[in-house]
């Protein structure tokens, strides 16, 4: 078996270095490609036509008008008379002309007679739900009732609420396919986060057999965690294309459909009832939430509550998925756990102040409960330096004036362990090496950190690897969610260049006089270890192969993935916020985020993901936040005007600290994309608590939603 | 329909389109230029931003009869011939001020306008420009100091691409 484990820390020369990221060049020149991009030769336009009712059955759709426009070239009905939709925005046909222009007159052309039917589309009142809210069964530990009960018990319950948000990738979900009739193949050009399965997805939906459907993507703009199957919109731009004898159909969608269909995160809203002693020993815990993920429901693990104090001797969990007429959720970074950890932190933060003690304490005081108490106070006591909370909090209100201060913190957890990847690494006799992995880079850095690893294990520069990802005919990697991505493709690039180092080894060892295993490949040599006198340049030991390259394929497998990876790492972060209290506006003055991480490819792109992490937190605390109407059952912000976005002048001072140790080193590679959005929320509402005296109970912390916290006239939940 | 030349990166390029299609869609799909990329077509996100006589617009909102006449810079038009990026967008790759990057050529774009206006622009004006550009990966920090490394770079004086010390850098 090799000895595949990564060379020490302090050895390593490419590995952990800062290396600018290598889709860097073309991004900044406005040259990369992104499928949306791609146009080939005789592409025609399609668009859809989507449900206006939130419920209703189809009574009839009439296409003639539109097959008789100009330009028209197919169409294809989604939902035939009798179907029922479930939602605004729903497909029901999908059309192809020879512009986009002419796409959409014949999409207006398509007459649709509906029968409307009642709708649910809003979900903070459960009492509304009725028998659309499926109840999981309840789950007890210990005795909550005596916890609360119990003598000097100090007891709070409140209600909390964190909207449905949605993804609101720049590039919207889409495709470019040409489905070739006669030799019925694919070429397919989809924006995705799984290159590797998607083709194969859509020929699932299609009935082809997946060897038929060639999937290609170098460039994705934004999934987080969205886009991972072929759709709808797949299917029928395939079958439009079918019907145009081949031609490559286009068919994106417009902002307004992506923000209605293609994914959003689910809700929660709840009540919640805490205890602890009275010297802040949290004693008990009960939680009654719902939510809703759209109307086949589902989509969160109540189980984790209370999330990272999970521990508490006495706990019960209710929870209600409330199916409404609203298009499907979808994985988003870090499912379940900004929402559960806002829920958490706030009761926390709440009870602490009614325990006139300070939150810092009451949670360092109950990391007992956590699954990893050493790292998670070590985490909040550097934190706390960075924010300086020992010089600058003050109890709950005490801030003074109209603008007041305040600060908040919040923990956070995820898994983040390599998914499974396979890596083909070929040396060609010229010295030239090339990898083939399926996977893909969503931006994160994917292509630098594999070619790190790479050039570490062969010795050789960056430049020196040329590297091939984005397309199904490589090696099968997973999609890149949970993040999973950078484990994996580590592991199995690291796997496969080590199983091809070793056979060039074994072709030049007779050469120097040695056997294989004495072997070491370092600055661009294959040498004798720690004898440089006696080595080979790189290109004078591949030409020793002859003809003959070689290929070696290797895998992670997460089952056994040998010490190269894992998963499990804590983060902590705190939030200095300041009120305006006769405007409501919060802004902003610092976050700092403690993230806990394994070994660090490269710095550089590690702390990208959290600064994007942190800032995505801030946008979901301060603006995000989907808006449905009752009356019409439609999604009133589904654009960019009104569904806000955080910009550079919003987001305040952002620091990062991790520790990157030989200690944290030895636990291999973990993802921490999704870890560092995790707390953000939670701190930042924290903040805003602390500073205004008085709980902000329903997400965003938008000024309306402010003023009504200090005015005592938020809505109840239920 | 009608037929406009239009001045695209220095150069003449005829088109025959409706008068009120977005620009966007001409130089993206008539003209192949795509980095100016589609995000709202509403004028809210800038990720079509180009430049008519070197001030930024959102090119989705903007009908092409409006650009007849102007001098209008794409992404693709920055860069010298021979392919050495201009120096704000030598800033953007070496403060790594991207992730996916399909917001990046809005980015960069608006940073020239400012830059050549504003050769020293303080942290409130680099903010203030970029506040509406949205990144959805939510770059901000690092995108904030490539505009600060650009002015630096003195990108408004015409300094060659190389002042930047190269692409890549390691360790």
């Amino acid at each position: 078996m090799p000895n595949y484990s990564y060379p020490p820390m302090e050895q390593r020369r490419v590995m952990g270095k800062r290396i600018t990221r290598l889709d860097g060049m073309e991004k900044a020149a406005g040259k990369a490609k992104y499928n949306s991009d791609v146009r080939p030769k005789g592409t025609i336009h399609a668009v859809g036509v989507f449900s206006p009712h939130a419920h209703a059955r189809v009574k009839s759709v009439d296409t003639s008008a539109a097959q008789q426009a100009p330009g028209f070239a197919a169409v294809s009905v989604v939902a035939a008379p009798g179907a029922e939709v479930n939602w605004a925005g729903q497909e029901i046909a999908f059309v192809a002309a020879q512009t986009e222009e002419q796409a959409r007159d014949c999409a207006r052309l398509i007459k649709v007679e509906y029968e409307a039917l009642p709708h649910l589309v809003r979900e903070e009142n459960l009492a509304k739900a009725g028998s659309r809210g499926k109840p999981a069964g309840e789950q007890v530990t210990g005795d909550p009732e005596a916890a609360f009960s119990a003598a000097g018990a100090v007891t709070h319950e409140a209600e909390y609420g964190i909207p449905v948000i949605t993804h609101c990738c720049l590039e919207p979900h889409g495709q470019i396919v040409a489905w070739d009739g006669a030799a019925n193949k694919i070429e397919y050009w989809p924006s995705t986060q799984a290159i590797s399965a998607v083709g194969g997805d859509l020929a699932k939906q299609l009935e082809l057999p997946a060897t038929q459907v060639h999937s290609h993507q170098d460039h994705i703009g934004g999934g987080f965690g969205s886009k991972f199957q072929s759709d709808l919109w797949g299917a029928h731009a395939a079958k439009l294309s079918k019907m145009a004898g081949g031609k490559p159909v286009k068919l994106y969608l417009e902002r307004r459909e992506e923000l209605t269909i293609a994914g959003v995160r689910p809700s929660v809203f709840g009540k919640v009832k805490l205890s602890a002693s009275a010297s802040g020993e949290m004693t008990g815990w009960d939680s009654t939430t719902w939510m809703t993920g759209g109307f086949a429901g589902g989509g969160l693990n109540a189980d984790l509550l209370p999330y990272v104090f999970r521990n508490v001797a006495n706990r019960r969990i209710n929870h209600t998925a409330v199916s409404t007429n609203n298009g499907a959720s979808r994985a988003w970074r870090a499912p379940n756990h900004p929402q559960v950890c806002y829920i958490t932190c706030a009761a926390m933060e709440d009870l602490a102040a009614k325990l006139k003690m300070d939150p810092m304490e009451f949670f360092l005081k109950n990391l007992d409960k956590t699954p990893r108490a050493d790292t998670y106070k070590a985490q909040i006591l550097k934190a706390a330096e960075m924010i300086a909370w020992k010089q600058n909090w003050k109890p709950r209100g005490s801030s003074t004036g109209t603008v007041k201060r305040g600060l908040g913190l919040a923990l956070g957890t995820w898994g983040g362990a390599g998914h499974a990847s396979r890596c083909r690494t070929t040396i060609n006799p010229d010295g030239s090496v090339l990898i083939e992995i399926g996977s893909q880079d969503l931006g994160t850095g994917t292509r630098t950190i594999i070619t790190q690893v790479v050039a570490e294990t062969l010795g050789l520069p960056m430049g020196g690897i040329t590297l091939k990802l984005g397309d199904n005919n490589y090696p099968a990697s997973g999609a890149s969610g949970g993040s999973t991505t950078v484990g994996g493709v580590s592991a199995s690039s690291r796997k496969a260049s080590v199983d091809a180092l070793d056979k060039l080894f074994a072709a030049v060892a007779p050469a120097l006089g040695v056997p294989a295993d004495q072997l070491e490949a370092v600055d661009s040599k294959i040498q004798v270890k720690g004898n440089a006198a006696k080595s080979m340049t790189w290109k004078a030991a591949c030409a020793k192969l002859g003809v003959s390259a070689i290929i070696a394929e290797n895998a992670n497998d997460p089952r056994n993935p040998g010490g190269l990876t894992t998963g499990g790492v804590g983060g902590c972060q705190m939030a200095d916020v300041s009120v305006d209290t006769e405007t409501g506006i919060v802004k902003i003055n610092k976050v700092v985020a403690v993230q806990d991480v394994g070994l660090v490819i490269n710095p550089k792109t590690s702390d990208s993901q959290v600064y994007g992490g942190v800032i995505m937190g801030i946008c979901a605390a301060l603006m995000e936040e989907r808006v449905m109407d009752e009356m019409t059952g439609r999604f009133l912000n589904a654009d960019m005007e009104f569904y806000k976005l955080a910009g550079a002048g919003d987001i305040g001072e952002i620091e990062v600290h991790m520790d990157i140790t030989p200690d944290h080193d030895k636990r291999g590679v973990i993802g921490i994309g999704e870890p560092a959005t995790v707390p953000t929320i939670a701190c930042i509402a924290n903040a805003v608590a602390n500073a205004i005296g008085v709980r902000v109970p329903v997400l965003p912390l938008t000024p309306k939603n402010v003023l009504n916290a200090l005015h005592n006239t938020t809505r109840r939940l239920a | 329909m009608a037929k406009y030349t239009l001045t695209v990166n220095g150069r003449g390029r005829t088109v025959d389109t409706d008068p009120s299609r977005p620009l966007l869609d001409v130089l993206r799909e008539d003209l192949a230029l795509t980095g100016a990329k589609y995000g709202c077509g509403e004028g809210q996100c800038r990720a079509c931003t180009v430049l008519l006589d070197g001030a930024p617009v959102t090119s989705c909102t903007m009908p092409v009869r409006m650009a007849v006449g102007k001098a209008i810079t794409t992404i693709e038009g920055l860069a010298a011939p021979g392919g050495k990026l201009h120096p704000v967008q030598q800033a953007f790759l070496d403060a790594t001020a991207m992730q996916c990057g399909y917001c990046t050529p809005g980015m960069v774009l608006r940073t020239t306008a400012l830059l050549k206006k504003t050769p020293r622009p303080t942290e409130a004006q680099i903010v203030e420009s970029l506040n509406g550009s949205l990144c959805r990966c939510c770059g901000y920090t690092s995108i904030v100091a490539a505009v600060r490394m650009a002015a630096a770079l003195g990108t408004s004086a015409a300094k060659p691409a190389n002042s930047a010390k190269g692409g890549k850098r390691n360790g």
